[in-house]
């Protein structure tokens, strides 16, 4: 199916996009990889009047290093991210979810802002960014802001992006050292999307487990963190009967929704065994 | 209408293009190449993949003004003067196809695949290939052409590297006891 039309905009700077984005008329997308958009065009479920292309903002694009955080520009695609090496090594988490993102043709195009904008309850990089406790950078026509992951993730494909704001780049806190990490996904082979997936981080001392942070992928509207579980982890031993005892607690207070590929009650159980699955690894168990 | 500068299979183009036209479409109708075909036009199945700058995507997911300015590579333009790139020729050779309406698309993403890795095994094969579907072969020869045109690329006409049993179009016998056993 072909979009419906629209006005397009393909503006160099940031300043410029907050501008077309202003004067875009009452309903302004912004362009990012359009792995999702595009599709959503074509089925007419989005309609926009203006689209504004954010392919040439180059300011946009890119991972850098800044004290104690990365900073992942929000146009830096998959690919960039799965050969970045200050990824690699301080939020290896992130590369490892993003290796499971859709296919490498998507890949190439799909960004990583886009895809936290996005917010698709199973899509595999807001759980990991709320696991991390990114920030987000976001710029409108008062200025920038900056709001952590908590507040990001408002509801079902609902971020707190509003109308005529950008999200223009995500700082991760460098996660290294005593830190491991995992990401652990069940999905249907055909289809790389998340029925369920566990993110998880977790600090190692002295054979106990210091600190343990983990989210969860469609467990809802927006990605979890599973606080029993991180509560339940912290300061135990670093092993198997432990992890699975805490792990036991992952689907507690979780209202996943039941579709084709899994019932809400196979989705708790999931979240439980990916759970487990996930703090072992990264525990190195 | 915007105006757009691409070079496609090694020739350059000027076109006005409503901005909501396809890559896919731009290619197939403005241009004529319709060696890329339309297959679930939901950016599931990779049969329009091409490559843009050198990277594959689906063309069905991308609009012709975002590769304004761009390199863009269809099926089309992988041959060079009249011999077939190694890529098709395995996929004949080794039977790597049954209705053909995934080929160019297959073709196109493995050819990106051995860019990264010239020499992938059967399941980096599988998951390279995972954006295209195909819904005849049971992808059994689809990994061996990619395997054997891996080989061929990496100037070893053998065949690929890590277990040798691999026969050109070798019928697939991994479910054969079972035929045998119902027969
Ligand atoms: C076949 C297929 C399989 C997929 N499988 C997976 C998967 O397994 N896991 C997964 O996580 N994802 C998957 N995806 C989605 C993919 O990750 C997309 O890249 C992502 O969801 C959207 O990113 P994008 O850059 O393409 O954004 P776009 O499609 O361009 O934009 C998406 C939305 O976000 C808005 N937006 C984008 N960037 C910004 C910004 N900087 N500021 C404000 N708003 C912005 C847009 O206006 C739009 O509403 C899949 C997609 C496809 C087509």
């Amino acid at each position: 199916m072909i979009p419906a039309p629209f006005e397009y905009a393909r503006p160099t700077t940031v300043d410029e996009v907050l501008q077309a984005l202003a004067e875009g008329g009452e309903d302004v997308k912004v362009l990012a990889g359009g792995q999702s958009l595009i599709p959503v065009m074509r089925l007419r479920l989005a309609a926009p009047e203006t689209v504004v292309d954010l392919g040439r903002v180059a300011e946009l694009r890119g991972v850098r290093e800044e004290d104690d955080a990365i900073v992942v520009g929000a146009m830096t695609t998959h690919s960039d991210v799965l050969a970045d090496p200050l990824i690699r090594q301080y939020a290896p988490l992130v590369a490892e979810a993003t290796a499971t993102v859709a296919d490498r043709q998507v890949r190439h195009r799909g960004t990583f802002g886009g895809a936290l904008v996005h917010a698709d309850p199973a899509g595999d990089l807001p759980a990991v960014a709320l696991a991390l406790d990114a920030d987000f950078v976001i710029a409108g026509p008062e200025g920038r802001r900056t709001i952590g992951a908590s507040e990001f993730f408002v509801d079902y494909l609902t971020t707190a992006v509003q109308e005529g704001e950008l999200l223009v780049e995500v700082r991760l806190p460098k996660l290294a050292g005593s830190w491991g990490m995992h990401y652990a996904k069940f999905n249907r082979v055909a289809q790389a999307w998340s029925i369920v997936a566990v993110a998880a981080a977790v600090r190692r001392e002295d054979g106990r487990i210091a600190e343990a942070r983990i989210g969860l992928t469609n467990m809802g509207p927006t990605p979890l963190r599973a606080r029993q579980v991180e509560e339940a982890l912290a300061g135990a031993e670093a092993t198997p009967e432990a992890v699975a005892a805490a792990a036991a607690h992952a689907a507690e207070g979780t209202e996943p929704s039941s579709d084709l590929n899994a019932q809400a009650d196979y989705r708790q159980h999931l979240a439980t065994v990916l759970t487990r699955r996930a703090v072992s690894t990264a525990a190195g168990l | 209408m915007t105006r757009i500068s691409v070079r496609v299979d090694g020739a350059s183009y000027d076109d006005d293009v409503e901005p909501r036209t396809l890559l896919v479409h731009y290619l197939r109708e403005q241009l004529g190449k319709v060696g890329t075909v339309v297959g679930c036009d939901t950016s599931n199945c990779g049969a329009c993949t091409v490559h843009v700058d050198g990277e594959a995507v689906k063309s069905c997911t991308v609009f012709a003004v975002q590769a304004d300015g761009a390199e863009v590579t269809t099926i089309e333009g992988v041959g060079q003067g009249g011999e077939l790139h190694p890529v098709q020729k395995a996929f004949h050779e080794m039977h790597g196809l049954q209705c053909g309406y995934c080929t160019p698309g297959m073709i196109m993403a493995s050819i990106d695949l051995l860019g990264e890795n010239p020499d992938p095994s059967d399941d980096e094969v599988r998951e390279g290939i995972e954006g295209n579907l195909c819904r005849c072969t049971g992808y059994q020869n689809i990994v061996r052409a990619v395997r054997h045109a891996a080989a061929d690329m990496r100037g070893n006409g053998s065949g690929p590297s890590a277990n040798g049993h691999v026969a050109p179009a070798e019928v697939d016998t991994a479910a054969a006891p079972h035929v045998v056993g119902q027969a």
